[in-house]
């Protein structure tokens, strides 16, 4: 299954990255939401999946699964949330203050 | 021995508030006092009975380096040149130099020459050598520019910087593998230690190095180029810095190491091959300047390589000859430099075509400058010192050991044939000089400034020296035992004995000087019918044009460079960054033979995990080939939902719960932005760019899967969860695991991430609310 979920990771940094390349700001956001969904796989799988219970203490139960990636995803899915929503929040306004989103016409003052 | 060294810098920091008084005093007048209590101070080293003296004081120990200062032979020459010829060049200047100029700033710099100056000569210690090398640099580069509202100036401030820095550099790294290979950064001790540094394989590379500082400072073929444009300097920086003190620094720097590097074959053959061709060279030239100063740099330059090559020879004569040349040069060129002050300050031009039959006008300049030219030509006469040291140049070029090097023996060959050509154009352009401007017709309506004699104050220094000319010329054994024996025996490192008789009998040196003579002559008088030949050599042909273009290029071509990647373009940026990615991981996964692949220690397969895989995977594909803005975003949200289905199905359920929370505020606020975004654009790119955007993203996708796979199938060590998953209960009192490692155990993590969300939504409210407009103004 790890090996599955791999090209899963494996597919979401594709399609992220291919969005990355866009020039459409929507698109290039769109492609960082991906790549963190890719990372957060990939955190997941390189912890082994499926390797006992929910890391919940329980008396009968004596194998859980890994716990430390999970807290270490948890802390990277509220820290992309807050990135991702700034990023949206800028590309309306530099959407609004310069009328338009393409990123080829949103260059450095020489381009012009 | 140290003071005399920091004076001059010491004083400098006073002369800013002596200059402010400058209407009613000249600031050189106080300036005066300080070289000539140095000149006063070293005076009494001079004599038979004299002995090396060396003083130490500490400064960082723990690199070995301290300000070590020897006083031999060779450097109490050159101290006496600096702080005599520095005295004299001072008391010029107050006459040469209006009030209104910025003098403070003029003497700070010439200040820290000279310290700089006196540092380069009397260092014992390499890196301190250097240090004060690079001053030297700096403060010349000052000097140069010192008008610095002429473009000519800043050219060649920024020219001669560029050239001897370049050398200077070159010069630290000679000086470094020096260090290295004798374990000292003394000089005395690295002569003693010459069978070690000979041996070395570094040996070849450590004398190129050393070579290419010294050549650069002292304005060698083809480094030369500099020397000309520094002449924008004013007119006693040229006399003091271009002729008797800086350019010698290189020389200094050949007489220091010979005492290393002469016993190498190559040293005879790069520094006098080299030196010859200088000589050569630089005369040739200075007889087509028109700009007097223009022919006096061509002059040092050619005198300078004839130095060089007699050092070259290292024999005991011809190191005599160069230290006795290197004393009549700093006496003659000094003046000279003056004279052609005097006359561009009391006629308003240095060019030599407009000016003509100067002597009624000025005699006492005029004099002067004959016995100068005179002196410089070599015109053999028994009381210009010029001849003397001419002669022995002579004589030291017949007289070279036959070398096993084939190159070598060519040169020597060729060397009195060389010696005597440079000779006759040094005649030539001497001639040129002082009958160009004092004889003939006079052209005083060309002249801005109706001419006449200059004040007695400007002509004591130019008289002082030519006193000199004529004291070594008529008793020139007066400076041979007690003083050049010295310099000659620091440099060779033997005694040498040697006494200077102007009359030798017919032999070989008397008849080249003769030919020199005749020939100079000829060639003077009929200079009109033969000077065409300047438009095939050097013709188009110049080194200047090299350097031109050299430092063009270098813009153009770096501008290019940066161009060529920096566009301003993210897209570019991207590919350029994770293509580096994926190339240098792959490079380093098959170079380190890295890639594993197990299937022993997998997960069970389940068909439910597999279909929400593939429905994931279908959505994230869709992103990209959607064109409605709304799908894509609906789409994307699929991709996050079936990520917390997965992490309901892996266990997982504080982050399910998590990343269901967010990916619905997400979608939300994807939502209630797109609106206000463009609709996305009909995919119309060229197929070159989905192509490149192809191969990159599956190429990083590919990557991260084949680093995933070979990552899980070699794990080495046993995760340390079952720490947190004993101590739980124990240490956090808690039953959920994951939360008790974010808030207990890796507490720390969480108070930062707080502390992320906290500047993001601070952020977003500043987006939102603070509206800076141009309008608003």
């Amino acid at each position: 299954m790890e090996i599955i979920m791999s090209i899963l990771s494996g597919v979401l940094f594709t399609t992220g990255v291919y969005n990355l390349l866009q020039k459409q700001l929507l698109r290039i956001i769109i492609g960082t939401a991906l790549i963190s969904h890719g990372a957060h796989l990939f955190i997941l799988t390189m912890g082994k999946l499926k390797r006992g219970a929910p890391p919940i203490l329980e008396y009968h139960v004596d194998q859980y699964t890994d716990p430390l990636p999970q807290a270490l995803i948890l802390t990277s899915i509220v820290i992309s949330f807050g990135v991702t929503s700034l990023l949206l929040v800028l590309a309306y306004r530099a959407a609004k203050e310069n009328e338009t989103d393409n990123m080829d016409l949103l260059r450095g003052n020489e381009n012009e | 021995m140290i003071f005399a060294i920091f004076i001059p810098l010491l004083f400098a920091c006073f002369v800013p508030i002596l200059s402010k008084y400058k209407d009613k005093i000249h600031t050189g007048i106080f300036v005066l006092l300080i070289p000539f209590i140095i000149f006063l101070f070293f005076i009494p080293f001079i004599g038979s009975e004299f002995k090396p003296v060396y003083t130490s004081f500490n400064w960082i120990p723990s690199l070995d380096i301290s300000l070590d200062f020897y006083l031999d032979g060779l450097s109490l020459l050159f101290v006496l040149l600096i702080s005599g010829i520095g005295a004299l060049v001072t008391l010029y200047s107050i006459f040469y130099l209006h009030k209104s100029e910025r003098l403070g700033a003029f003497y700070v710099y010439l200040l820290m020459f000279m310290s700089a100056m006196l540092g380069v000569v009397l260092s014992d210690n390499v890196f301190v050598l250097y240090g004060f090398w690079e001053l030297t640099s700096i403060s010349s580069f000052l000097l140069i520019g010192y008008w610095h509202h002429r473009e000519g100036s800043r050219y060649g401030a920024l020219k001669s910087m560029l050239i001897t820095v370049f050398g200077g550099l070159s010069l630290l790294g000679g000086l470094i593998l020096l260090t290295v290979i004798t374990g000292t950064t003394s000089i005395q001790e690295m002569i003693a230690q010459t069978d070690v540094i000979l041996n070395s394989p570094y040996f070849s590379l450590i004398m190129a190095f050393i070579f290419l500082g010294a050549f650069t400072k002292s304005a060698q073929f083809p480094f030369h180029i500099w020397l000309p444009d520094a002449m924008e300097a004013p007119t006693p920086v040229s006399a003091y810095l271009h002729s008797a003190t800086m350019v010698k620094a290189g020389i200094f720097l050949i007489a220091r190491f010979s005492p290393i590097f002469n016993t190498s074959e190559w040293f005879f053959l790069i520094v006098s091959g080299i030196g010859i061709l200088t000589l050569c060279w630089g005369s040739y030239m200075a007889v087509r300047q028109t700009d007097l100063k223009g022919i006096l740099a061509f002059s040092t330059i050619s005198q300078l390589g004839m130095i060089m090559a007699m050092l070259g020879f290292g024999t005991k004569a011809a190191i005599f000859a160069a230290a006795f040349h290197i004393l009549n040069h700093a006496t003659f060129k000094g003046s000279l430099f003056m004279i052609a002050g005097i006359v561009d300050h009391e006629t308003g031009t240095r060019d030599i075509r407009k000016l003509g039959g100067l002597m009624t006008l000025m005699p006492i300049s005029a004099t002067l400058a004959f016995f100068g030219a005179f002196s410089m030509a070599g015109v053999p006469l028994p009381f210009l010192n010029g001849f003397y040291s001419k002669e022995m140049f002579f004589d030291v070029s017949l007289g070279l050991n036959e070398p096993t090097l084939l190159a070598a023996d060519l040169l020597r060959q060729a060397i009195p044939y060389l010696a005597v050509l440079g000779s006759i154009f040094t005649f030539v352009y001497s001639m040129y000089l002082v009958f160009g401007t004092f004889t003939g017709e006079k052209h005083l309506d060309q002249l801005p400034v109706k001419p006449h004699e200059a004040p007695i104050g400007m002509l004591i220094s130019p008289a002082i020296l030519i006193l000199g000319v004529i004291v070594i010329g008529l008793f020139p054994n007066l400076v041979n035992e007690s003083f050049i024996a010295h310099t000659a025996e620091a440099i060779s490192g033997k005694e040498v004995h040697k006494h200077i008789v102007f009359w030798h009998g017919f032999i070989p040196p008397l008849y080249m000087s003769l030919i020199v003579v005749i020939f100079g002559a000829g060639l003077y008088i009929y200079r009109k019918k033969w000077t065409d030949i300047y438009l095939f050599i050097p013709g188009q042909l110049s080194f200047n044009k090299v350097y031109d273009r050299f430092v063009e290029g270098l813009e153009t071509y770096s501008a290019k460079i940066t161009n060529s990647y920096m566009n301003d373009s993210l897209r570019r940026y991207v590919i350029l960054i994770i293509g580096s990615i994926i190339l240098f991981t792959f490079i380093t996964m098959i170079s380190t033979n890295g890639f594993a692949f197990h299937t022993n220690d997998l997960a069970d397969f389940s068909i439910t995990e597999v279909i929400v895989a593939l429905v994931m995977a279908i959505a994230a594909v869709f992103t990209i080939f959607t064109r409605n803005k709304v799908a894509a975003i609906l789409i994307l949200g699929v991709v996050g939902y079936g990520l917390s289905l997965l992490f309901i199905l892996y266990r997982a359920p504080d982050l399910a719960l998590t990343q269901l929370v967010v990916e619905t505020i997400t979608l939300a606020l994807f939502l209630l932005c797109f609106y206000h975004l463009p609709e996305l654009q009909p995919r119309d790119e060229s197929i070159g760019f989905k192509t490149t955007n192809g191969i990159i993203s599956i190429g990083f996708g590919l990557l991260m899967t084949l680093v995933a796979v070979s990552s899980h199938s070699s794990k080495w060590f046993q995760p340390i969860s079952n720490y947190f998953v004993e101590n739980s209960k124990e240490l956090g009192g808690g039953y959920n695991i994951v939360n008790v490692i974010l808030v207990d155990f890796r507490g720390i993590d969480t108070l930062f991430e707080i502390v992320v969300l906290g500047i993001a939504a601070l952020a977003i409210y500043g987006l939102v609310k603070l509206r800076y407009n141009k309008e608003a103004e």
